[in-house]
């Protein structure tokens, strides 16, 4: 229920002080230590390195859709951006292409009973997968506050309700007074923005959301230039240099997954992770679309995501849906389990269970 | 080949010649245009962050005034249409105009959309061949090709039509026979560039308050009422400051298409409201916003009412003669109110509150920066100054002022 947008919530209370401060000085300074850094470690660690090497080039401008490309075009581009990303950030940067496994179907679970609402695994993910940070910081994972019934109902409001007085009672006949206050599962009420000194509050549960990695998704049909696809294993990608910045995107996804960079994304080189993917965690440039890829980075050779590792409950699983000994399979044989707004169609690979 | 040249050089320089009250005009339009000039350098060089769109609601001020142009670009056809549909010859010399109309909003409606894309340098991508189309999926490319062929379909009707009257070869019961489909079929395009416009907005099953059925006929009752006043507009002061004459008949029977068009309006908002308050489930969450606010939220409120208010209020007004008549002043200004009483209605009423409550329960407030609010009167600036000289020029050629000079006299002027 605010109406800020790009807010780095704070971290929550079991974060040291030291961190905090470390972030809030990043979140003022970025701009000045994205210079600083880029200039002082980028002649250490990147001899050859130089400012010109930092800029996209004509080549990067022109190149295809990577889904489309040759395996030598694909060599080249992938070329082209590590020595780009090295020479901006001032440290040897991979960009991997590394394909889908094949018979793989990735699938996510998230124990609802079990998420106390800490936002690790939304400050790993930040971490990991090079997202802007500071005034214009981008999450991909949205954790919503969401009050218990036991909030909901009062004595107070039992003769209250419409209409007020009837030949049939002095009480709501046909709208009872408790009304109108949410219960339950429920996007009305929640909070995503809560800054609480402990989590969990005894009167909230809390709902992690990301992307839900549809088997039908209605951002994949919406894109006009196929920026965004499924690829092999189900998982929705982005080519960062083939999106147009349309948004089209966005208004179609119902799970509110899809996070835009509106100006120049501020990535601290320091802050950098240098291991990234083409279709992952590679540094992103203004105007495109970004979203969660299950790690694509990680997944594709055989990790598990880092919001799953930076978990201190055990609240999430992960693994191959085709599998009967994964851990998601195990969670979709013996527990409660279900989809987050399946009326939209979309069939999610993101299950949520009551453990 | 000199004929072209001729052509062109003399309905330029007629164009651009006028009394005080064109050169006011022309000033006035610079001056935004010089503004627009900077701030759209700032707005491509730093990206969208300097407009109000933010990730709870991704579409600016540019986007709801595309929408817009779709309005006035498709309500053009109403002056195209009677004249080859039910062959009213003191509408068919004005065709033209409509046409002018047409053309330049809907080149005005790409040019929002190129403020609202995030990387209108890609867009190549979007040429087949070299890029790729997601065609036939994605409603943004059928969008895209409707609005494009529009664009041309107008664009070689005008030109045609103007230069065979400046050399003098114009026979309406004689066009060429590669002319005639073009324009009937530029006037089925008009509805069919708005249709799909709105099916853009409706494709989004998750942007409940556009995922309705009404929406096309919300749009085009809307065009038939925006469209027409800016053509009455035009069209009053086009016989008072030319010599073109028009008729009071073309301006009652465009008079009219808006009273009913607004009528038509006011039952597709009926049918909405209705349906969607009565039941009152979660899908009237952001209907319920715009009219009554949210835990103080309440910025679309006065917005909502007053535009209900003037729509209304400009339909009932129209059901007396006396202001249909008054052509120096009431009409003038229910067609006034009506026209930005349709432009408020699409950020104020359809695209911004509709972001609220967003998927996950977000309820947001959108603010327009001053660079987003310039760059608008930049665009529009810009497809005024357009209009204003194509309409100009076109009126020296249809009264006869501007001519080949080797071509035959012509018998009267014609209206």
């Amino acid at each position: 229920m605010s109406e800020e947008n790009n807010t780095n919530p704070e971290e929550s209370a079991d974060l040291d002080n030291s961190r905090r401060d470390f972030l809030r000085y990043v979140c003022t300074s970025s701009a000045a230590a994205l210079v600083v850094a880029s200039e002082s470690s980028a002649a250490a660690v990147v001899e050859e390195a130089n400012s010109a090497d930092a800029e996209v080039t004509v080549a990067e401008f022109f190149q295809g859709h990577f889904v489309l490309m040759s395996d030598e075009e694909k060599k080249q581009a992938i070329a082209r951006l590590e020595k780009r990303y090295s020479a901006q950030y001032g440290k040897k940067t991979t960009v991997s292409d590394v394909a889908a496994p094949d018979g793989v179907l990735f699938g996510y679970a998230l124990d609802m009973s079990k998420c106390i609402g800490c936002r690790r695994c939304v400050h790993a993910c930040a971490e990991e997968n090079n997202q802007s940070r500071g005034e214009s910081a981008i999450q991909w994972i949205q954790v919503m506050k969401i009050p218990k019934g036991n909030i909901s109902f009062s004595a107070e409001e039992l003769e209250k309700g419409y209409p007020e007085k009837s030949r049939f009672g002095d009480y709501g006949v046909q709208v009872g007074g408790n009304a109108y206050h949410p219960a339950g599962l429920t996007t009305e009420g929640a909070q995503s923005y809560y800054q609480d000194e402990a989590v969990p509050d005894k009167d909230f549960f809390y709902m992690p959301v990301q992307c839900q990695q549809c088997e039908k998704p209605p951002c994949v049909k919406a894109c006009p230039v196929r920026a965004t696809f499924r690829d092999h294993a189900g998982v929705v990608l982005i080519d960062y240099n083939w999106c147009i910045g349309c948004r089209m995107c966005q208004l179609a996804c119902p799970y509110h997954a899809r996070r835009f960079n509106w100006g120049e994304p501020n990535l601290p080189a320091e802050e950098m992770n240098p291991k990234t993917h083409y279709f992952g965690n590679r540094p992103r440039m203004k105007g495109v679309m970004e979203k969660c890829t299950f790690c694509v980075q990680r997944t594709r050779e055989g990790r598990n995501p880092a919001c799953l590792e930076a978990c201190p409950v055990g609240a999430r699983k992960f693994g191959n849906l085709l599998d009967p000994e994964s851990d998601v399979r195990k969670v979709l044989a013996t527990k409660r389990v279900f989809r987050f707004k399946e009326e939209f169609g979309t069939y999610p690979k993101f299950f949520y269970y009551i453990g | 080949m000199k004929k072209a040249w001729s052509f062109a050089r003399d309905i330029s320089l007629y164009a651009i010649k006028g009394g005080p009250f064109f050169y006011a005009w022309m000033l006035f339009l610079f001056f935004f245009i010089l503004v627009g000039l900077y701030t759209s350098y700032r707005q491509f060089s730093e990206g969208l962050i300097l407009t109000g769109a933010t990730d709870q609601i991704p579409l600016e001020m540019f986007f709801a005034n595309f929408v817009f142009t779709a309005h006035v670009a498709a309500a053009a056809v109403l002056v195209v249409a009677p004249g080859y549909f039910y062959h009213r010859k003191d509408i068919k010399e004005l065709a033209v105009i409509g046409e002018i109309i047409a053309m330049v909003f809907v080149a005005t409606g790409i040019t929002f959309i190129l403020y609202h894309m995030g990387r209108p340098d890609r867009l190549f991508h979007m040429i087949p061949g070299i890029g790729f189309l997601n065609f036939p999926n994605s409603m943004l490319v059928y969008d895209t090709i409707v609005l494009n062929v529009y664009l041309l379909l107008n664009l070689t009707g005008v030109v045609y039509i103007l230069y065979n009257k400046y050399v003098g070869t114009f026979d309406s019961k004689h066009l060429a026979r590669w002319f005639t489909p073009i324009v009937y079929l530029a006037i089925a395009w008009g509805p069919l560039i708005h249709i799909v416009t709105a099916f853009v907005l409706a494709s989004n099953a998750r942007m409940v308050p556009w995922a309705t059925a009404v929406l096309p006929f919300g749009f085009l009752s809307m065009a038939g009422a925006s469209g027409p006043a800016l053509i009455i507009l035009i069209f009053l002061l086009t016989r008072k400051y030319s010599k073109l004459q028009i008729n009071d008949s073309i301006i009652d029977l465009l008079t009219t298409i808006i009273a009913w068009s607004l009528g038509i309006l006011m039952l597709v908002f009926a049918a909405e409201i209705f349906s969607v308050l009565y039941s009152s489930t979660e899908h009237a969450a952001s209907l319920k916003y715009t009219m009554f606010g949210h835990n103080g939220l309440n910025k679309y409120v006065p917005w909502f009412w007053g535009d209900i208010g003037t729509l209304i209020g400009c339909f009932i007004a129209l059901l007396f003669p006396g202001v249909r008549r008054s052509y120096n002043f009431w009409l003038p200004i229910v067609c006034l109110l009506v026209f930005f009483g349709v432009l408020v209605e699409k950020p104020m009423v359809l695209v911004f509150p509709a972001f609220s409550p967003s998927p996950l329960g977000e309820y947001t407030e959108y603010h327009t920066t001053l660079i987003e609010f310039l760059n608008v009167l930049f665009i529009w600036a810009v497809a005024f100054l357009w209009l204003t000289l194509i309409i100009k020029g076109a009126i020296g050629i249809l009264t006869g002022e501007v001519r080949y000079r080797k071509s035959p006299p012509r018998k009267a002027v014609q209206h």
